[in-house]
C-alpha cells in the first residue's frame, strides 16, 4: 500500500511536468498524457527492469519499452526524466529548437530512453515485435512492453502485427491499450467504432485484461499478472481504461485537450489541482 | 579493345537469384544477419537462405508494414535484417514506415526490392514500379543501390551488411547478361568507369548497363568515342566521378529503368546543372504507367533498349556541337 501510494504521488509529479511542459511549449498533447500518467509511471518506477545510467539504444540485457503512440510525448519525457534518464533541466527544451526532446520522440539527437521515432501512428507495435523478435534470439528471458492508443488502433498495421505476434508467438511483448474512448475529431465510437477490443485481441491470440488504468493498484497487479505468464506462448494486451486529461478537472474525459496547450490561467488553475511531490523542473 | 569485347556475357541470369546467393553467404559470413519476407520467398529467391537458417527467417506473411517494423526493431536490438518483397511494396506501399522506423530512425535495415522495373514484365504495370528510386532517394540517411548483373548484385548483397545504416537494395525479375566479373569487390557510392571515351558520357544503372554496353559497341563502329559509368550506387551519388566524366566530354546521356521524374538522370542532371551546365538526354520513361508484354519488347516498348540509347548519344552529340557553333 506504501508503495502504491508511492506511485501515485510521482503520477501527480508527471502530471505537473506534463501541464507545464505543453504550457512552456505553447502546444504538445496534454489530454492523453495525463490519461497514461499512471501506466507509465508503474511502469518505469515499479515494474520495469531497466537502468538508466546504463541504457543502451540496442536494449540488451534489460526490459524495453516503445511508444507508439509518440505524441504521448510529455508524459514519456517526464516519466524518462524523473526515473534518471536525462536531467529533469532538460524537459524545459521540450518542442524548442535544436532539442532533443522533439515533438514526437526521436533518436537523431540521441535522447537516452528512446529506442525509435514514433508519431506517424501504428508503428510501435511492429518494431515491438522485431525487439521481442531479437531478444528470443538471443535467449533473453527480459520483456518489451509497447502503449498504442485506442484511437491508433484504427491503423491497419496494428492488425498486421497483431496477427505476427501471435503466429510468433511472442509471449514475452506486453502491450497496453489507452483505451480512453477518444480520438482528435471526437470520441472513438462516433468516429471510427472499434467495437469489443477484449474480444478482438482474444480472437487475434492475445491473453487480454481489462483493467482501470487509472488505478495505481489495478495498472501494477496487471502487469504482474502479464509478467507471471510471460512464457506461455502467446503475447499479452492489457486494455487500460483511463480518461482523457485525467486529475484536471476541465480536461478530463474530453477530446477537446488532445492537441491543445493550456493558457496561463488554466495552467495554474490545473496545477492547482495537482500536487507537486518531486519538485517541479 | 572493343566493348563488346571486353565485357562478355557468361550466361544470362537473374539479378534476384544474385541477392538470394549473396544473401545466403552474408548469412555464413555473419550470424547477425537475419532475412523476413511477405509470402514471396520463392520470387525474392530466398529459399536457401531459409532452408539452412530457419532460426533466422522470418515469414511475416501479406503485411509489408509490419515486416518493415519489425525489421526496424530487430536491428535496433543488434541484428542486421534484410527485408525482401517486390519494389512496388517495399516502397510505396510502406513509404510512411520506412521513413519513421527505418530512415529518420537509422535502423540498419536492408530493404531488397526485387521486380523493380519496366521488364518485370507480363504483370502489367501494378507491378512494375518505375518510381522508386525516387521515392527512396528522397528519404535522408538511405543508401540506394541498384546493381546491372547477377554477380554485382550478389557483391552488393554481402557488402550492404558491412554499411552500417538504411539500405534500398534494388534489382529485378528477368534474366539478363551477366558480366560483372565474379571476382569484383563492390564499394558502395564508388562508379565504375566501364569504357573510357571523349565524345559523350552515358551514365547507366541497373539492368540498363548491359543495354549500354551494347550501345556504346553500336557507336564504337561509327566511330564515336563513349565513356560509360555504371552507378550502381544512386545515392550516395559518386559526384567526382560524374563531374570528371561530364567536364571531359561535355555530353551526358542517362539510363534507367524509371521515370524521368525522380530518376537517376534528374540527380545527376540537377548536380550538373549547379555545377557544370552539360547537354544532356534522358533514356527513361516520361510520366506513363506500364504495361504487360515481355522484358525486351517492353524495352523498345518504352525507348529504353540499347538503339534508344544510341539515338540519345547521337543527339547529346549534335546538342554539343549546336552549342559550341
Amino acid at each position: 500500500m506504501a508503495e502504491i501510494t508511492k506511485l501515485q504521488e510521482i503520477a501527480s509529479q508527471v502530471r505537473r511536468d506534463i501541464i507545464r511542459m505543453v504550457n512552456m511549449a505553447g502546444s504538445g498533447h496534454p489530454g492523453g498524457s495525463l490519461g497514461s500518467a499512471d501506466i507509465l509511471t508503474a511502469l518505469f518506477f515499479s515494474e520495469m527492469n531497466h537502468n538508466p545510467a546504463k541504457w543502451n539504444r540496442d536494449g540488451k540485457g534489460a526490459d524495453m519499452f516503445f511508444l507508439s503512440a509518440g505524441h504521448l510525448s510529455p508524459l514519456f519525457y517526464s516519466v524518462l526524466s524523473r526515473s534518471g534518464y536525462f536531467p529533469t533541466e532538460e524537459l524545459k527544451t521540450f518542442r524548442k529548437l535544436g532539442s532533443r526532446l522533439q515533438g514526437h520522440p526521436s533518436v537523431e539527437r540521441g535522447l537516452p530512453g528512446v529506442h525509435i521515432a514514433s508519431g506517424s501512428l501504428g508503428q510501435g507495435l511492429s518494431v515491438s515485435c522485431g525487439a521481442a523478435l531479437a531478444k528470443r534470439a538471443a535467449g533473453e528471458k527480459n520483456l518489451v512492453y509497447v502503449l498504442i492508443g485506442d484511437g491508433e488502433s484504427e491503423e491497419g498495421q496494428i492488425w498486421e502485427a497483431a496477427l505476427f505476434a501471435a503466429h510468433h508467438k511472442l509471449d514475452r511483448l506486453i502491450a497496453i491499450t489507452d483505451w480512453n474512448g477518444q480520438q482528435i475529431d471526437g470520441p472513438v465510437s462516433t468516429i471510427l467504432n472499434l467495437g469489443d477490443l477484449e474480444a478482438k485481441w482474444s480472437s487475434f491470440g492475445w491473453s487480454c485484461r481489462v483493467v482501470n488504468g487509472n488505478s495505481m493498484e489495478e495498472v501494477v497487479e496487471a502487469l504482474r499478472w502479464a509478467k507471471s505468464t510471460a512464457g506461455d506462448g502467446k503475447p499479452k494486451m492489457l486494455l487500460m481504461k483511463t480518461d482523457m486529461g485525467r486529475g484536471v478537472d476541465f480536461m478530463q474525459g474530453t477530446h477537446h485537450w488532445h492537441g491543445k496547450a493550456p493558457n496561463g490561467e488554466q495552467t495554474a488553475n490545473a496545477l492547482s489541482q495537482l500536487k507537486e511531490t518531486l519538485g517541479d523542473f | 579493345m572493343k566493348m563488346t569485347e571486353k565485357y562478355i556475357n557468361t550466361g544470362n541470369k537473374d539479378t534476384r537469384s544474385g541477392f538470394g546467393a549473396g544473401l545466403l553467404e552474408v548469412g555464413r559470413e555473419n550470424s547477425d544477419v537475419m532475412a523476413l519476407c511477405a509470402d514471396l520467398t520463392g520470387s525474392l529467391k530466398m529459399e536457401a537462405f531459409a532452408a539452412e537458417f530457419p532460426e533466422r527467417f522470418i515469414q511475416c506473411g501479406i503485411a509489408e508494414a509490419n515486416m518493415i517494423g519489425t525489421s526496424a526493431g530487430l536491428a535496433l536490438s543488434g541484428k542486421i535484417p534484410y527485408a525482401g518483397t517486390f519494389a512496388g511494396f517495399a516502397t510505396g506501399r510502406v513509404y510512411d514506415q520506412v521513413r519513421q522506423s527505418v530512415a529518420y530512425s537509422e535502423t540498419n535495415v536492408k530493404i531488397c526490392a526485387s521486380h523493380a522495373g519496366i521488364t518485370l514484365g507480363e504483370d502489367g504495370a501494378t507491378h512494375q514500379i518505375m518510381e522508386d528510386i525516387g521515392l527512396m532517394r528522397m528519404l535522408p540517411n538511405l543508401v540506394v543501390i541498384n546493381p546491372c548483373d547477377y554477380n554485382q548484385t550478389k557483391a552488393a548483397t554481402i557488402e550492404i551488411a558491412k554499411h552500417h545504416g538504411p539500405v534500398y537494395l534494388r534489382f529485378g525479375r528477368p534474366s539478363v547478361p551477366n558480366f560483372t566479373p565474379a571476382d569484383a569487390k563492390f564499394e558502395i557510392g564508388k562508379a565504375i568507369t566501364l569504357a573510357q571515351g571523349s565524345d559523350v558520357t552515358i551514365f547507366a544503372t541497373g539492368h540498363l548497363v548491359w543495354e549500354a554496353i551494347v550501345a556504346a559497341g553500336m557507336l564504337e563502329e561509327e566511330g564515336i568515342s563513349v565513356e560509360l559509368i555504371n552507378i550502381h550506387t544512386i545515392k550516395p551519388l559518386d559526384k567526382k566521378a560524374v563531374l570528371e566524366s561530364a567536364a571531359k566530354t561535355g555530353a551526358v546521356v542517362t539510363a534507367e529503368e524509371h521515370l524521368i521524374a525522380g530518376g537517376m538522370g534528374e540527380l545527376i542532371a540537377a548536380f550538373l546543372a549547379t555545377e557544370l551546365p552539360t547537354p544532356t538526354e534522358f533514356v527513361a520513361v516520361d510520366d506513363i504507367f506500364g504495361q504487360s508484354g515481355e522484358p525486351a519488347e517492353l524495352l523498345k516498348e518504352y525507348k529504353l533498349s540499347s538503339i534508344n540509347i544510341a539515338d540519345a548519344v547521337k543527339r547529346v552529340i549534335a546538342k554539343k556541337r549546336s552549342l559550341l557553333k
